[in-house]
């Protein structure tokens, strides 16, 4: 008797059914794992994902299998390599944590999966409406095929037992680094915190910043950033290593912070001062905070490719991201500190209320201090910029 | 009837070989070749052409990448050929070779990338040694701005490189000094008037040389296309061409990809213009000893040299050393802040908490690292045997086929390779990454193994054959169990190359399946030194401990046979 | 008729054009030991390791080898029965003594009991009582070459060869084997083929000699 059985199973995992309705995507998903390729270099994050796993085992039977990317970049590589190699199906790559230039690269090229978002339940949370931060990545319309899960916001941090007064814009910088040179510095271009740091200063120095939200190529790229170009040539004899060497990302310049190599770091992540602190890697006198004016800031999202092998379970998983106490969760300082993706007007009494109780801290701005949130330019910027960086400073 | 048996053998092991790992690295390697001129159907791009090659070159910083990279491989491997060679004549009559082993074994089991994390925080501006003089020698209350670790020159993957290479070759000349009638010759060139270092060089050096040669170019190869050390320590803007290609293979934007197949061949051709300038230096240092042994110049002067090549020496496996206890100390650290000479606060946390990460990757590593050492072990066995059995000499080709994959850069195949194994629907699984692992971890086994093999006495063989005793009864009763003790050298070293293996985990394994070097080194490039040093700690211990087990387990058998405590045959 | 047969054996090293020397033909009955003489090089011991079947690779080899009217020419060595002594002893150097003896002694004695008396019995004639695990490397030159040789006859050998077996040993205990050996194969009654380059061990045989010449 048990033979049928088995051959039906086979048949199941040969020719996986197309699930269409959540109570059937749910149940296909039951005994999945989700490889989910995500940047490790966060500890938090990967603490925060392991969490999520034995929460979705014991309510969904889903578990997540982290994929720890050096670069994001190395999971679209192997969705391509897939593709290239005829792999339409049952792919390595069930779930990628992912942003601008990546995600575009992949819409193009047609390797996602979706539109998905508006399937899951939780969507009912996000502010979906034309033009909201949830539905715009780095510019491009996302259009379904990618759903939010975290919220990132461009800080500055420094100790402030070396540094009195911060410099509280990209002009004060320079000013700054010229008085105390060696003591700064980004990380490298390539990396998207070093582009983040580049982006937050074109903002600040271009004229009009409206012409940001257009495609690089139809404005005229030289003008536009001259201001920067002739900031930066300023600003780079000043830099740790005369500005000839980079860390690699942000969280080596978090430990060159804690070393004393600099007096100030970065991050895309308001609380990432206050959590370093608590776990021994920043000194108790760190503080993040925000320029005058306001930065830059982006939501992260999470796709699915279109060969994924798991890929009921990856929505579930993206469904659990959205939920309003799985939210709550990563905005405590002690787990992740990322700000809530979901719109506060559309939570009910008591959901609210998971999000006031978290604890504080004085490394961790308060939203009011975090001042005005500014939008990403449309991600061609980012990328010419990287280029012209590097045509410019690389010998 | 043996005969014919032994050839079936060789040639179902020659079978294996070519279908297993020859096969595999032509299909990476033609993949890539098709990538560099344009061809990839997987982005649409199906016309030949030369643009990818217009595009490497045009690409910020690729020609400093190419000169950095030429530069940091033949200097690192010239000056730890020098400082090993150097350091072999202080040794000669003041160390034996065994206590020598004994010293530096622990630095062959420990992987490049833990060297490499441990080094850079020794002698970084903000290290181990800065702290320990700061402030009250040197005045710093932060870290200096010196341009040390990622420097643009590539100093310090020098540095790192040597400190890692510079015990191998000795250990390897040291073999080679066995097969040397040395002290005979040294005798005799004393007796005329010839100093000690100076006999050394102009006469046992040259014979010891043509032995290690393929060590050598070996690890010329090595320094010129290491990855994991490079971006521990390596020059970041622009970084040496291997680092970079690997960037540009996992950019963003994926037509890079086709540039990125242009600089692994252009890795593989510099690899292969870096071995003829070698030899060309062979050829020109040969020539100018033979003058200088013309002359007959009687010499001691050279004594001061060698001395201060074995103090260099001895500053390499110094710095390895304090690297190791680096990382020890930083696996159970709470705070350490600059200047302290030691942390301030302890914690062991990071290593209660396998949970973290740790202790699958600890298992996978080992888990890997046995089955590939196992397979490589059997398939050299094998090798060696048929070879053996079939009474036939021993085929050059066939072994220069074992020795590709520590020739040709990984990187010029390993995409390739990628794109074949998911064509062949065994991507992203242990299985692909013990097989690409075995790729490597085969040739170092039989580099290993075979010495000791063939130096086995053949009359035992055959005693053992004229009492009764068949080739399977002469194999498993007499050959593996007096070859146990260089048997399980060779699995220590499969087991150890297994663990330090970083791209073909990363590639193979589609990023699946963590090892502790994958972490590390990803990890290293974060912010908790504290957890990065328990993988990088861990990642030497296990080979280290394989290492003790190896040399253990035979000293334990045979306590009571003093025919086979010595070395091998 | 128990004899070991050496027809018309002519053996050409590799990479070599001439043979070794020219061609070979011998008959040598059971109980009686020949001398085969002849300067260094000649091929004396690659002579003995066609008989044994241990020839090296490359080795090109015609003749027959025939023991008690057995062609084992083709045979493999462990097939052929013919024991060997090399001028080292060649005890395997994980085993014990004792175990070394009973690795040699013939399968057809199967109980283990019988199998430890019989080597326990073959050492105590060999001057060895009570070193039954002791380390080989740790006797004296002369009592490791009685365990080699007591080693091969518990094989039961058909024929014995001796490759140079007194070369390493000087003097008293020289002699004492050479007695030793020659004492033991007329016991057991087969034919011996030993190579020697010393008149002092040919004489001592005292039997027939054979010299080899380069051809």
């Amino acid at each position: 008797m048990r033979l049928p059985v088995l051959f039906a199973m086979l048949l199941a995992s040969a020719f996986p059914l197309r699930a269409e309705t959540w109570d059937e995507i749910v149940s296909a998903a039951r005994g999945q794992t989700v490889y989910w390729n995500a940047w490790g270099g966060d500890e938090r994050t990967n603490d925060f994902i392991r969490w999520a796993s034995e929460r979705l085992e014991a309510d969904y039977g889903v578990t997540i299998q982290q994929v720890k990317l050096t670069d994001t970049a190395e999971a679209v590589t192997r969705v391509i390599a897939e593709k290239a190699a005829g792999q339409d199906e049952g792919g390595s790559v069930d779930m990628i944590w992912i942003n601008g230039a990546n995600f575009l690269s992949m819409k193009e090229q047609g390797l996602l999966h979706g539109p998905f978002v508006e399937i899951l339940p939780n969507a009912k949370y996000l502010d979906l409406s034309p033009g909201s931060a949830a539905t715009v990545d780095f510019t491009v319309p996302v259009e379904g095929y990618e759903s939010p899960w975290r919220l990132a916001k461009y800080v500055l941090i420094y100790d402030n037992a070396r540094v009195d007064q911060p410099p509280m814009s990209m002009a004060e910088l320079l000013e700054w680094s010229k008085a105390n040179p060696g003591r700064f510095t980004h990380p490298v271009v390539d990396n998207f915190m070093g582009s983040t740091f580049l982006k937050q200063a074109l903002i600040e120095l271009v004229p009009d910043r409206d012409v940001l939200q257009m495609p690089a190529s139809e404005a005229d790229f030289d003008a536009v950033t001259a201001p920067l170009w002739s900031w930066y040539d300023e600003l780079r004899p000043t830099l740790w290593r005369d500005g000839e060497t980079f860390p690699e990302n942000a969280s080596v310049q978090e430990q060159m912070l804690n070393d004393g190599v600099v007096d100030i770091s970065m991050a895309f992540d308001p609380a990432s001062a206050a959590a370093a602190i608590e776990k021994g890697l920043l000194p108790e006198t760190a503080r993040a905070y925000a320029l005058d004016g306001g930065t830059i800031g982006n939501i992260s999202f999470v796709a699915i490719p279109y060969n994924a092998a798991h890929r009921e379970g990856a929505m579930v998983v993206a469904n659990f991201l959205l939920d309003p106490a799985t939210q709550a969760h990563a905005q405590d300082i002690s787990v992740l500190g990322s700000f809530s993706v979901l719109d506060p007007t559309k939570l009910s009494g008591s959901e609210k209320e998971a999000f006031a109780a978290l604890p504080t801290s004085p490394a961790l701005p308060t939203l009011e201090e975090l001042g005005p949130t500014l939008i990403e330019p449309h991600p061609s910027w980012m990328t010419k910029i990287a280029e012209s960086w590097a045509k410019r400073y690389t010998q | 009837m043996t005969r014919s048996d032994g050839r079936g053998l060789r040639a179902t092991v020659l079978a294996v070989v070519l279908a297993g790992l020859v096969l595999p690295i032509a299909a990476g390697l033609w993949h890539t070749v098709a990538a560099a001129f344009g061809h990839l159907p997987a982005i649409g791009k199906t016309e030949w052409s030369l643009e990818p090659w217009r595009q490497f070159l045009a690409l910020p910083g690729a020609w400093t990448s190419v000169k950095l990279t030429l530069w940091t491989g033949l200097a690192s491997t010239a000056l730890s050929l020098l400082v090993a060679v150097g350091a072999a004549t202080w040794c000669y009559g003041r160390l034996g070779p065994r206590a020598i082993g004994r010293l530096i074994a622990p630095f062959l089991a420990v992987p490049h990338a833990a060297l490499a994390i441990g080094l850079a925080f020794v002698i970084a501006p903000s290290g181990w040694i800065a702290r320990s003089v700061s402030p009250w020698a040197t005045g710093w209350s932060v870290p200096p701005d010196l341009a040390i670790v990622h420097d643009p020159l590539g100093l310090s993957l020098i540095l790192g490189l040597m400190v890692k290479e510079v015990p191998f070759l000795l250990l390897v000349m040291l073999a080679a000094m066995s097969q040397v009638p040395a002290a005979a010759q040294m005798r005799a060139c004393r007796a005329l008037g010839y100093g000690r270092s100076q006999v050394w060089l102009l006469i046992v050096f040259p014979q010891v040389y043509v032995q290690i040669r393929l060590a050598v170019y070996v690890v010329l190869s090595f320094a010129l296309s290491v990855v994991d050390v490079g971006l521990v320590l390596g020059p970041s803007n622009p970084p040496v061409l291997a680092v970079a290609l690997t960037r540009w293979f996992l950019a963003p934007d994926t037509k890079l990809i086709l540039p990125a197949s242009a600089a692994a061949i252009a890795q593989a051709l510099i690899v292969l213009f870096a071995i003829l300038i070698w030899r060309r230096g062979e050829v020109a240092v040969a020539h100018l000893g033979r003058a200088w042994i013309c002359r007959g110049t009687r010499s001691q002067t050279w004594t001061w040299s060698s001395s201060a090549a074995a103090v260099s020496a001895g500053c390499c496996l110094a710095l390895g050393m304090l690297a190791l206890i680096a990382l020890a100390l930083w696996s159970v650290t709470w705070r350490w802040s600059f200047p302290a000479a030691l942390p301030e606060m302890f914690s062991v946390g990071a290593w209660l908490r396998p949970g973290s990460g740790w202790g699958r990757a600890a298992l996978n590593t080992a888990v890997i690292g046995v089955l590939a050492t196992g397979l490589a072990t059997v398939l050299a066995v094998a090798w060696l045997e048929g070879e053996d059995r079939a009474g036939l000499p021993r085929a050059r080709w066939a072994e220069g086929l074992i020795y590709l994959p520590l020739i040709v850069p990984q990187v010029a195949f390993l995409y390739g390779l990628q794109v074949a194994f998911v064509w062949a629907g065994i991507a992203g699984g242990v299985a692909a990454v013990i097989w690409a692992q075995t790729l490597f971890v085969f040739p170092y086994v039989m580099l290993a193994l075979s010495r000791s093999w063939r130096a086995l006495d053949q009359r035992l063989v055959s005693s053992a054959a004229a009492l009764g005793a068949g080739p399977i009864r002469r194999l498993l009763a007499i050959k593996l169990p007096i070859l146990l003790r260089p048997l399980l050298t060779a699995a220590a070293v499969g087991f150890a190359v297994s663990v330090a293996q970083y791209l073909p985990t990363l590639f193979m394994g589609a990023g699946r399946v963590p090892t502790l070097t994958t972490e590390a080194v990803t990890l290293s490039s974060g912010s908790d030194r504290r957890v990065t040093a328990v993988y990088a700690t861990l990642q030497s211990a296990l080979p280290f401990l394989v290492y003790s087990a190896a040399l253990a387990v035979p000293a334990w058998a045979f306590r009571n046979r003093r025919g086979l405590t010595g070395d091998p045959a | 008729m128990n004899a070991l047969e050496l027809i018309d054996i002519s053996i050409t090293p590799p990479g070599a054009t001439a043979p070794l020397f020219p061609p070979v033909t011998l008959t040598i009955p059971a109980g009686e030991v020949l001398a085969v003489m002849g300067p260094s090089g000649v091929g004396k011991s690659t002579l003995i390791d066609f008989v044994g079947g241990h020839l090296g690779a490359g080795f090109r080899a015609s003749g027959r080898v025939v023991l008690d009217g057995r062609d084992v020419t083709q045979l493999v060595p462990e097939r052929r029965g013919i024991g060997i002594l090399f001028q080292d002893p060649m005890l395997f150097p994980h085993l014990s003594v004792g175990e070394n003896l009973a690795f040699g002694l013939t399968r057809r004695v199967a109980r283990r009991s019988e199998r430890r008396a019989r080597v326990e019995a073959a050492l105590a004639r060999a001057g060895l009582d009570g070193l039954y695990d002791r380390d080989p490397a740790t006797l004296s030159g002369g009592q490791r070459a009685r365990a080699a040789l007591m080693r091969s006859l518990l094989a039961e050998p058909g024929a014995l060869l001796l490759d140079e077996p007194f070369a390493g040993l000087d003097g008293e205990t020289r002699r004492d084997f050479r007695s030793f050996v020659f004492a033991h194969v007329k016991e057991h009654v087969i034919p011996v083929l030993m190579v020697t380059h010393d008149a002092d061990d040919a004489e001592a045989a005292g039997t027939r000699q054979v010299v080899l010449r380069h051809e």
